[in-house]
Parts: structure tokens; sequence; C-alpha cells
């Protein structure tokens, strides 16, 4: 069981299902970010977290759990983020964004050239 | 495939290897073929999500203590490419309005760099675009899209968009994949040729 608290009264959906917190630790998960279930769902489990665990047996980025389930990516990533907190999931973090005016390190270019040439 | 649940069609997932998540983003006025060139490269039928963010009003319009909030709301479409065993890259097209700016950092901080699709007949749209990645600091290319045979010579264009010379300008067509392809291997060259300057400076 979770300690989740869900108010089964409120009719909105994003706020029913983020327990009515609107931010999650923005910097920690990118849209790219791949989510990796290490737990089966277990019964109790809002049904969010449920669908999540079950997308994610094979990694899968945050931007297609977003479109998968039909909610932003702000209240994916607040799901996510309680999910991480309990060791349900784990990350695979992108190369860390450049900053400003900065530019992609030459070794990956190189890997996506060859990537795309092979399409 | 994975069939496990009936709740949802049937998705591709990645390689159990996949590690690292990459960006490229097309930016463009409506209706100018974003999703087309996504489609068009995309080993999955592009997907479309949504992001909000709600402001704190900045208003001071009057004394009786509301705070009024905006809520922003951008809707835009992916799809992606596996490049190797451990690489996959994801292409957003994402829509070039104002509000979507806004909600820039939040999305696409760390992207390798971007595409500005422009359609000819509606140049004017991606005077913003332009403006707002120079803005960010984030490097790109243009890519026209041609539909059958161009009006103006590629030159005209570059002038009307006031860009620099050193921005690769290039010619496409979005339905075909193999154009498609040019144009993100000619921004990864381009990428790449930033870099190694950078990288020859320091």
């Amino acid at each position: 069981m979770t300690s989740w608290r869900v108010d089964s009264e409120n009719p909105d959906r994003l706020y029913t299902v983020t327990g009515g917190r609107s931010r999650a630790d923005e910097n920690s998960l990118d849209v790219v970010s791949l989510i990796v279930s290490e737990c089966e769902p277990t019964p109790g489990m809002q049904s969010e977290h449920v669908r999540i665990l079950r997308m994610c047996h094979r990694p899968t980025a945050v931007v297609e759990i977003s479109a998968e389930l039909g909610l932003p990516v702000s209240v994916v990533r607040i799901l996510l983020c309680d999910l991480l907190d309990t060791g349900r999931i784990t990350a695979r973090h992108p190369p860390s964004a450049p900053a400003k005016a900065q530019l992609p390190d030459l070794e990956i270019l190189k890997q996506v050239l060859v990537g795309l040439q092979k399409l | 495939m994975d069939f496990r649940s009936s709740e949802q069609p049937a998705r591709t997932p990645l390689r159990s290897t996949t590690t690292t998540g990459l960006k490229i983003v097309v930016v463009g006025g409506f209706g100018v073929g974003k999703t087309t060139m996504v489609r068009s490269v995309s080993e999955i039928r592009p997907l479309s999500t949504e992001e909000t963010m709600t402001r704190a009003g900045v208003g001071v319009d009057d004394a009786s203590g509301v705070e009024t909030k905006t809520t922003t709301t951008v809707a835009f479409d992916f799809g992606r490419i596996s490049l190797n065993e451990q690489m996959v890259l994801y292409l957003f097209g994402a829509p070039g309005q104002e509000r979507f700016w806004f909600l820039w950092d939040r999305l696409f901080s760390g992207t390798l760099g971007a595409v500005v699709l422009v359609d000819t007949r509606r140049l004017a749209d991606s005077w913003y675009a332009i403006d707002r990645l120079e803005h960010h600091g984030m490097p790109f290319i243009v890519a026209r899209n041609n539909f059958g045979e161009p009006a103006h010579p590629l030159e005209r264009v570059r002038d009307a968009l006031s860009l620099s010379g050193d921005v690769p300008l290039i010619d496409c067509d979005a339905r075909r994949r193999e154009s498609s392809k040019a144009v993100l291997i000619a921004l990864v060259n381009h990428l790449s040729t930033l870099s190694s300057a950078r990288e020859s400076i320091s």
C-alpha cells in the first residue's frame, strides 16, 4: 500500500492525481530521462503508478509516459518523483545539459551522425 | 512486442540496453510540416503530449489583493530514432508562438540543436522563432519545406530572414524520409563544426 491520500471528491483530475502538489524536483527529470521499473505494481497502488510500472519494464522516456497517460509532463514528473523516492523506478539521465551557449560533446555528435546515416 | 496490458495500444519499447536520451527540436509555424518531418524519420508513429505552466499574474491593476494566475499550455508532437544500442534521439515538433518559449527551459534545455522549418509563403512566422533561439543560445539550421518548384532562390530567403551567413539554410521535402534525414545530418554537421571551433579555441 502507498501512503497516497486522494481526495476522491475533487473533480479536478490533475489535482487528484498529484494529491494537490504542484511542483516536483523539476531539475531531476528531463523529458528524455529514461525510466525503468524496479518492481511490480502492488495492490492498492494508485492507478497511474501501476500503469507507469507496467510501461517501464523496458526503458521509457518521461515524455512517452506523458503521452501514454494523457497527462502533462509536469504532472508525470510529480508521479515519477514519488516512485523514485520509494525506489520503485530508476532513471537514466541524459548527458548533463550544456549551459547556455555551450555545445554538445563532439563524441556524442559523432555517434549521432553515424546513427542517422544508417537510417 | 509487449501485449501484456489490454488497456494500452501496442507500443514499441526501446531496447533494454538504452541508456541515453537525446533531443532535437523542430520549430515552426502552424501547418509548416513539423509533424510531417518527425513522422518521416521516426521509428514510432508520432505521439503528442502537452506541458502546462501556471504563473502568478504580474498585474498591479487593483488593490483587492487577489492574485491572478495564468496557465500556459503548449502541445507538442514527438517521434524517436534509436541510434545504436545505447542512444535514442527524440525529435520534437514544437510551435514557435510566443507562449511556447516560456516553457523552453523546462522542456528543451540540453537540446542538441534545433531545425527551424519555414514556409516561404509565411516567412514572418519564423522571425520570432529565430530570434528566440538566438536568445537561448541554441544552435540551429533553417530548412525550407518545399512543395513543388521553389518560388524564390534560397539566398532571397536568407535575406528575408536576416540570417547570418554561418547559419546553414537548406531545402527539404519533409514528407520524404531521405530529405528529412539529410536535414538532421546537416544540423549535426553544423553542431560538430561549432563544437570543433569551440574546442580549438579553449
